[in-house]
């Protein structure tokens, strides 16, 4: 834990040993009824970072979160994690690899309450079968009990307390997004998925899940990759930008590195300032 | 008075009858959003296995482990095969599919075991008891009890079991629950067998008392008004339904049948039903919809 802290805390380019990479995307491919979503895509995730991708409108970034959890079956290519290759994987298998999601449009569960949602989180890390659990047998209570003392470790967390029994569906919308990232987290995934964690935020709100997902990547070691549009929450978050346009990506590197970069500043600030 | 007093609760009793078939089709409703039409032929199926086994001198605890598992592999069968492929179509397709899986499984239920009325004894004598001077039936009672087991135990496994949060969860949002990695397929599965175990108590307590024959897939029409009532998402309500239903049909038997001249049981839950849809779309319990504009 030690040594990994110090090499995301190190400039990544500096050190002489590149650090353990958890997820390869390699030379992915993606369309729908021709229309090219993705087009030869690669790049890297390192171990215990943040990595950011950016990229205007319909640039595929979504796209590829879906391909990478399973949703999305790309044309061709194919992904590493944490070792195991896959061109296809399934969402529960993907979850079960640890792999963890929230999504642009909340998928929360709106008529279940927050603690409820929370525990949904871990249903698919269940070990007690279906017998055990009807007759309600001690190993299925144990089980019970660790889990609900996990995610309410989580509700604690993410400061999610005064709403843990109100129905999710009555919620605002960023205490909504926080309780997605709960139900995320409390599977305690090597890799979080975020796709738009602050959209709809305002300043304060968003500074706040700011800290809350950059203490998850301190504390935890959890990986991130998530998608935002806000440039001034990019650069301050991440340790590793990834700009895509139309399908491919158009530069990689440092938050300085692809400020930097002139097809970023014409492809995707230049279209922003204009 | 107490004729009025007797009809009610025989009315109530009865009704508890009526519950235990709707909660068949409210779990599967609930789960997989399909109003399942076969449920009724599914009850007289495995009504039919049950008593089959026990007429082969099977023993009674013996056979209703082998229809329970019989009923796990027909409902993995149904899920493989007829709702996967069909899964994300509109509810009026599998609302069909349901529709044509009843005439299939009727016809096999009858094809395999034979179309005789077969008789029940559940050692529970249909004795009426004099509590108060008021007339109770011993079966009725029974009936009620187990109806009221069986709601409480389903609603400590959906509220206090993962597999129950898991339920709920595909019951709220089902594309959701996919992708955190809930196993979708497997809760269908165990939905539709719980439903068909519940559906088995349904039936053995109907064969009890009118023989298993093939009119018990059409207790399942009772069950309709039942669920109008109580709400199609609503287990409480579906047993509250059931109550409604069973004492006004009773009632209306009562008072209203000698001056219609009878029969007044066949239509007036309907009507019933009507007076609801018409006040409460939604039933009593169901839940409302509201769309922010």
């Amino acid at each position: 834990m030690t040594a990994m802290t110090a090499s995301r805390q190190s400039d990544l380019s500096a050190t002489s040993v590149l650090p353990e990479t958890l997820l390869e995307i390699r030379s992915v491919s993606l369309s729908f009824n021709g229309v090219t979503a993705i087009q030869d895509l690669s790049f890297s995730v390192a171990r215990h970072e943040i990595c950011a991708l950016i990229g205007p409108n319909g640039a595929g970034k979504s796209s590829l979160l879906n391909v990478i959890n399973g949703v999305y079956l790309p044309d061709s290519g194919e992904i590493v994690f944490d070792g195991r290759h896959f061109r296809r994987i399934d969402p529960i298998e993907a979850a079960q690899l640890g792999i963890g999601r929230t999504f642009q449009n909340n998928a929360l569960f709106p008529k279940m309450s927050v603690i409820d949602n929370v525990l949904a989180g871990l249903a698919r890390k269940a070990r007690t079968s279906l017998l055990e659990e009807a007759f309600r047998l001690p190993a299925a209570r144990r089980e019970q009990y660790r889990q609900r003392a996990e995610a309410e470790e989580v509700v604690e967390f993410l400061e999610l307390q005064p709403f843990r029994d109100l129905l999710v569906g009555r919620l605002s919308y960023g205490v909504q997004k926080r309780v997605e990232l709960a139900r995320a987290l409390v599977s305690k995934p090597k890799l979080l998925l975020l796709d738009e964690p602050m959209a709809g935020m305002n300043a304060e709100e968003k500074q706040e899940l700011s800290e809350f997902i950059a203490t998850v990547n301190h504390d935890l070691g959890t990986t991130v990759v998530l998608i935002e549009h806000d440039i001034g929450v990019v650069m301050s978050l991440s340790q590793h930008v990834v700009v895509l346009d139309y399908g491919r990506r158009i530069a990689d590197g440092s938050p300085a590195e692809v400020r930097s970069n002139p097809d970023v500043i014409t492809a995707y600030i230049g279209t922003v300032r204009q | 008075m107490e004729y009025f007093i007797e009809t009610l609760i025989g009315g109530l009793l009865a009704g508890t009858m009526y519950s235990l078939v709707a909660i068949g089709f409210v779990l599967i409703y609930k789960a997989s959003g399909v109003f399942n039409f076969a449920q009724g032929s599914l009850l007289l199926f495995s009504s039919l296995t049950f008593v089959t086994l026990l007429e082969q001198g099977v023993p009674f605890a013996i056979a209703l482990v082998i229809t329970a598992a019989v009923i796990v592999v027909v409902s993995v069968l149904v899920e493989r095969f007829l709702l996967r492929p069909l899964a994300n179509r509109q509810p009026m397709s599998l609302f069909m599919l349901t529709l044509g899986l009843s005439y299939i499984v009727e016809g096999a239920a009858q094809g395999l075991l034979g179309s005789q009325v077969h008789s029940l004894d559940l050692g529970i004598a249909d004795v009426p008891l004099f509590i108060d001077n008021v007339l109770i039936s011993q079966f009725d009672l029974f009936a009620a009890a187990t109806a009221l087991v069986l709601v409480g135990v389903l609603a400590l496994f959906f509220n206090k079991t993962n597999i129950g949060i898991s339920l709920r969860a595909v019951a709220d949002d089902t594309g959701a629950a996919l992708s955190i990695g809930i196993n979708v397929h497997r809760i269908w599965q165990i939905v539709w067998s719980v439903a068909g175990m519940v559906g088995l108590v349904a039936g053995l307590i109907w064969g009890a008392r009118q023989g298993v024959q093939f009119s018990l897939s059409l207790v399942v029409l009772k069950a309709l008004p039942v669920l109008i009532i109580g709400g199609f998402t609503s287990i409480p309500g579906a047993l509250v339904g059931g109550l409604i239903v069973g004492a006004g049909e009773a009632l209306a038997d009562a008072y209203i049948g000698p001056l219609v001249g009878g029969s007044v049981d066949s239509w007036f839950a309907y009507l019933l039903a009507l007076a609801f849809l018409m006040v409460r779309p939604t039933g009593l319990f169901g839940e409302r919809s509201f769309s922010r504009v």
